[in-house]
């Protein structure tokens, strides 16, 4: 009786998250899709579904018109180098948050986070007018620096979150064994926090790699990345469905599939400490 | 070596004074057990004499130089830690490599010194697992192996046996008393537990709320307590005390007289009571008494085999020589 209960409760489930799950795929399977059809089939009324002539004709033509390895190269250079040096400054950060906090600690956090409610088009002019004076506009550095500084609040509260976790007493041992600061943080800290730091880096690169608004305001052409690379198909011209679905699909390719090697480490980063 | 010296040494968190000011040296290969209440305020005394946390003011001098601001690393002590504190993503042979490879010390000298301790601990065949592979008390042994590689000038103990089972803690207990005999070198050791620190201590400190209430030998706490609290403290089971017209009798506002220290029968004694409950260890019995007109319950040590039952009316005498006099603060009368 019991046994068939929750049977039922887990094929219930199942289905719910089945649900869930292609509701939240949808949007990049129709575009995947789309893709792969013909204009006219990719606006055709009713749409569409799998029974179409397969073409490979846009990613050709996508290819021809844009040179996507430098748009590529971008994207890697901006969410790779955004993430390193992000990690640099929160690791050291959290860690002292952590471990040896003051009376405003708590406060510094939420203004942190803080940051993270203003509308970023709200600090858009200032920091444009400052790019210009640096000469940083439309250049990779510029816009890691900036992507590092919109993703510094989340990574350092991600890390606080796990170094959290670490017993105390551990890095004291570590102290009382010798270790000075730098090998505290090298041989003791730093492996026990690997899963934490492994899945905030994971989401930092993810978050860096789709974000649109500063890569499209500051950049033109040398600097730009995939976004902009997406965004160069939405012409107000004409619209061409197919081909921009080509672009976006290989400009979340690369993240999409590293997204799938690590998800196993990012469902256990993301619920460290909430599950045991 | 390893003589500690604290001058003057206080600690406060924001306004409150979790110790005043204290002086309190120990002296080179003595093995110190600071003992005390919760909240007493040992496990900070301990934790400023490594340099965990930093005086609010005075001196620590180790070895004579003075080290109230040199860094934990720098104080050269080692500590063993309640929840052992072991780095989990190391090796045991790691771990106790840890200290060394902080010194700098070379591979070869470091598997030395490695193996060395294992043996003496007998962690030897445990040396490549992780501690979360280990028992409880491996565990500990690793964390003793972690604090003896280095040589250090002073061990420090923070209540290392609590987490452990009682058989076990009774084993652990007299593998760190054979660890000092063979070492000599200063130990202090911080524990709530008054057996441990019996058992264990050359000299006892015994804290209340950041003060020294008595420093001493195990017995000459428990032959001449200072006061009513270490008269309490030290001993199990507790002392008696009694106060009112018994005590007036022996000039006193407080007298205690120990529960083996007081002989019973079932015809005659100074005292007399009804049993209440009665604890049997097996080689004593701990008698409770009730209704003597002296105190609310009187502790009364017996052979194991006196067969006394709850209910029962018995007799009870102290030994005349065996009651301390304690004045109206509290105080030893002399």
């Amino acid at each position: 009786m019991a046994r068939s209960v929750t049977l039922q409760r887990k094929s219930f489930n199942t289905l719910i998250a089945w649900i869930i799950g292609l509701l939240l795929f949808f949007p990049i399977l129709w575009t995947i899709l789309t893709s792969f059809k013909t204009e006219a089939q990719a606006i055709a009324d009713p749409p569409v579904w799998f029974f179409f002539d397969w073409t490979l004709e846009n990613y050709r033509v996508v290819q021809e018109r844009s040179n996507y390895s430098r748009f590529l190269w971008n994207s890697i250079i901006i969410a790779g180098g955004s993430t390193i040096l992000g990690m640099i400054i929160a690791i050291p950060a959290a860690w002292s948050m952590a471990f040896v906090p003051s009376n405003r600690t708590k406060d510094i956090l939420l203004w942190m986070l803080s940051t993270k409610m203003l509308p970023a088009v709200g600090v858009l002019y200032p920091i444009y007018l400052i790019f210009i004076q640096l000469g940083l506009l439309d250049t990779r550095i510029g816009l890691t620096i900036v992507l590092m500084l919109i993703n510094l609040p989340i990574m350092v509260w991600m890390l606080y979150t796990y170094f959290k976790e670490i017993p105390g007493e551990i890095l004291e041992a570590a102290r009382m064994d010798g270790a000075g600061l730098k090998e505290e943080i090298l041989y003791v800290l730093t492996p026990m926090a690997i899963p934490g730091i492994a899945s905030t880096v994971l989401l930092n690169i993810i978050l860096a790699w789709n974000e649109a608004f500063w890569t499209l305001n500051l950049t033109a052409a040398r600097a730009a990345p995939l976004t902009a690379f997406i965004a160069s198909y939405s012409s107000p011209e004409g619209l061409f469905y197919a081909k921009l679905s080509a672009a976006s699909t290989m400009a979340i390719a690369p993240i999409l599939i590293l997204g799938w090697f690590s998800q196993k480490q990012l469902v256990r980063g993301l619920t460290f400490g909430a599950v045991k | 070596m390893g003589q500690i010296v604290l001058e003057q040494v206080t600690k406060s968190f924001g306004d409150i004074t979790v110790i005043p000011p204290l002086d309190l040296t120990i002296e080179d290969g003595e093995f110190t057990v600071f003992v005390g209440p919760s909240g007493c305020g040992k496990s900070t005394l301990l934790r400023l004499i490594a340099g965990l946390e930093d005086v609010s003011s005075g001196e620590i001098r180790i070895d004579g130089a003075p080290s109230a601001n040199t860094p934990p690393a720098k104080r050269g002590l080692a500590m063993v830690f309640q929840s052992y504190a072991l780095y989990p993503h190391m090796t045991v042979r790691k771990n106790i490599a840890f200290p060394l490879r902080m010194a700098g010390l070379d591979r070869a000298e470091q598997d030395r010194r490695v193996e060395q301790a294992a043996a003496v601990l007998n962690l030897t065949d445990y040396l490549d697992r992780r501690p979360g592979q280990l028992s409880g008390g491996q565990r500990q042994r690793v964390a003793i192996g972690r604090a003896i590689v280095r040589e250090p000038a002073a061990f420090l103990f923070d209540e290392p046996l609590s987490n452990l089972d009682a058989a076990l803690r009774v084993g652990m207990r007299l593998e760190i008393s054979e660890l000092h005999n063979r070492l000599k070198t200063t130990m202090i050791y911080v524990t709530h537990d008054q057996v441990e620190a019996m058992t264990m201590a050359d000299k006892i400190v015994v804290l209340r709320a950041g003060h020294i209430e008595q420093v001493g030998s195990p017995l000459e706490l428990y032959r001449a307590p200072r006061n009513l609290f270490v008269a309490g403290f030290i001993g199990s089971p507790k002392m008696n005390l009694i106060e009112g017209a018994e005590a007036a009798k022996h000039d006193a506002t407080t007298i205690g007289i120990r529960p083996e220290h007081i002989s019973i029968s079932d015809e005659n004694g100074l005292w007399s009571g009804v049993v209440g409950v009665s604890e049997h260890l097996g080689s004593d019995t701990f008698f409770h008494v009730h209704q003597t007109g002296l105190a609310e319950s009187i502790t009364v040590r017996a052979d194991g085999e006196v067969g006394f039952k709850h209910g029962d009316r018995i007799h009870m005498t102290p030994r005349a020589d065996m009651i301390h006099r304690f004045d109206d603060k509290g105080l030893r009368i002399a």
